[in-house]
């Protein structure tokens, strides 16, 4: 087998065949003291994985992953933008919460100026701000989340609908990550991204479970009796009482898993634990379908 | 105060074995035939390893190896908390503490049965800057290492060529921020995302700099330089 001869005939069709390899050329050099250590057969394999890096995803899939984030970041935006500026909310989100849910509408809202910026910088225009139904009625209007229960009247009911984008947008994200590995700075910049919405969905957890210890146990903060509410994601526990539980549950449905790279989490390393510990200690990805199913009610 | 975790450092001679064989369990982990490889009988004299040290080796299992000898720290760290008696935390602090102590070593021992034969050995740690009695010296270290962490993973998802391992990783990342978060609440109440730039965006930091700042905190010397830089 002769490397350069691939390389040689990929370039022919591909003039740019080296430059798309040029990140792996470190890879590339230690090809040559590899030979004493495995067999050529193998080489096959690892060379696979070279190309697969530098062929796999188009610049269009790189847009496709940056429109889609732009989305939920718009959503997340929208809602912190107008639960900050909502009249029914001026008694009940106060002090510190206000304080904490004025830091995420900025960084929410900062996202969706990074994103702008860097589909345009990419060569793609930024689509424009959907429009949103936070009843979750799906324009209608009079979703599940309307009347007494508007998130725009309803802190309680507002904090479990914060945690749900938070939950969701870190699993979204998580999801689409792969799809931008050839792409070293829009993987690198949606990964700081992801990190800090898991870091806003820790603290909206822990401020749904401080006012559920302040103002008389779960039940008053839609939080299902016998859950301890905690920063990460135990089992498929969304956290969130009925009746809101099924509305959503799709957010947290493969969160419960206790297999991770063909290893049994609750039995490793000569220790046993919980299937709850085990599956707290991964947060799982979710697919542009799942994350488009679950946010299409708050679509207009 | 310095301890032993997970096992003794690997002897040179057991080294070159794990070393020789680092591929074959990369490739069993992505669920390719380990039939296809020989295994090499000799160490490549131009790449020597210290004897009191660990080589993270290269490509993704490098970058595997630095995920473990990280989560190494962490989960011996909150080992060391939770064997405290006097730590000044709160029923419910000391309750989230005890979480993160087996998410990290579920962590710690997943990356342990992923790199199979070619895991680097145990690190020996130094905590003797760390106060265990004392509430905010537990919490300020705490803080170090997971927002390092979060730093360390947003940084190192780039250097993977596997996709398969970088959902792992970032499977991992985002436990390990709300990890951060919570601890950053502890400090300092609000301050869960006190991390963010003008772009609303975390850290991301390169191997280099994370070694650095753990640096005090490891005894182990940690031979990086074959890991991948892009």
């Amino acid at each position: 087998m002769n490397l350069q001869n691939i390389i040689n005939e990929i370039e022919t069709v591909d003039p740019e065949v080296y430059e798309k390899l040029d990140t792996r050329r470190s890879a590339m050099k230690s090809f040559a003291n590899m030979g004493s250590k495995i067999a050529l057969a193998a080489l096959p394999l690892a060379l696979g994985g070279m190309f697969k890096k530098a062929y796999a995803q188009t610049p269009a899939d790189v847009l496709d992953v940056l429109q889609f984030a732009l989305t939920l970041e718009y959503l997340e935006a929208e809602f912190y933008n107008r639960t900050n500026a909502a009249p029914g909310l001026t008694t009940t989100l106060t002090g510190a919460a206000r304080t904490a849910y004025q830091k995420i509408a900025a960084d929410e809202n900062a996202h969706v100026t990074f994103l702008r910026n860097t589909i345009t910088a990419a060569g793609g225009v930024p689509i424009a701000k959907p429009t949103f139904d936070f009843t979750g009625g799906g324009g209608s209007g009079t979703g599940p989340l309307s009347g007494i229960n508007s998130v725009f009247v309803n802190y309680v009911v507002n904090l479990a609908v914060a945690q749900t984008f938070e939950d969701t947008g870190v699993r979204a994200y998580k999801g689409q990550a792969p799809r931008l590995i050839n792409n070293n700075d829009a993987l690198q910049a949606a990964l700081q991204i992801h990190s800090v919405e898991a870091r806003h969905a820790a603290h909206i957890r822990t401020m749904r479970r401080a006012y559920a210890e302040a103002n008389g146990g779960n039940a008053n903060a839609a939080i299902p009796a016998g859950v301890t509410l905690k920063p990460w994601i135990t089992l498929n526990q969304s956290g969130i009482a009925d009746p809101f539980a099924a509305f959503v549950q799709g957010s947290y449905n493969g969160e419960e898993l206790t297999t991770q790279a063909g290893v049994q989490t609750t039995s490793i390393g000569g220790q046993t634990y919980s299937a709850a510990t085990a599956s707290e200690s991964f947060d799982e990805p979710l697919t542009k379908a799942q994350v488009t199913t679950i946010i299409t009610p708050f679509l207009g | 105060m310095k301890q032993i975790i997970s096992s003794p450092p690997v002897k040179e001679t057991e080294f070159i074995s794990k070393y020789g064989m680092q591929r074959r369990n990369m490739l069993k982990f992505l669920g390719a035939s380990a039939a296809v490889i020989t295994i090499g009988s000799s160490c490549n004299d131009d790449d020597p390893i210290p004897n009191n040290g660990v080589n993270l080796g290269t490509g993704d299992t490098g970058v595997l190896n630095y995920a473990y000898a990280l989560e190494q720290l962490e989960a011996a760290f909150y080992i060391r908390v939770t064997q405290s008696t006097s730590t000044g935390l709160s029923t419910q602090e000391t309750a989230y503490f005890n979480d993160l102590m087996q998410h990290e070593v579920i962590h710690r021992e997943l990356f342990k049965a992923a790199l199979g034969s070619s895991a680097i050995g145990g690190l020996e740690v130094d905590f003797s800057s760390i106060n265990f009695s004392s509430r905010s010296s537990i919490l300020s270290a705490a803080q170090t290492f997971e927002d390092t962490g979060v730093a360390a993973y947003n940084g190192a998802g780039k250097l993977l060529v596997s996709t398969d391992f970088l959902a792992l990783a970032g499977k991992i990342v985002s436990v390990e921020a709300r990890h951060a978060a919570a601890i950053r609440d502890m400090v300092s109440p609000g301050s869960f995302a006190g991390t963010t730039d003008s772009n609303g965006l975390d850290p991301a930091l390169p191997p280099s700099a994370v070694l650095a700042a753990i640096a005090p905190f490891v005894k182990t010397p940690i031979n990086a330089s074959g890991l991948p830089t892009s």
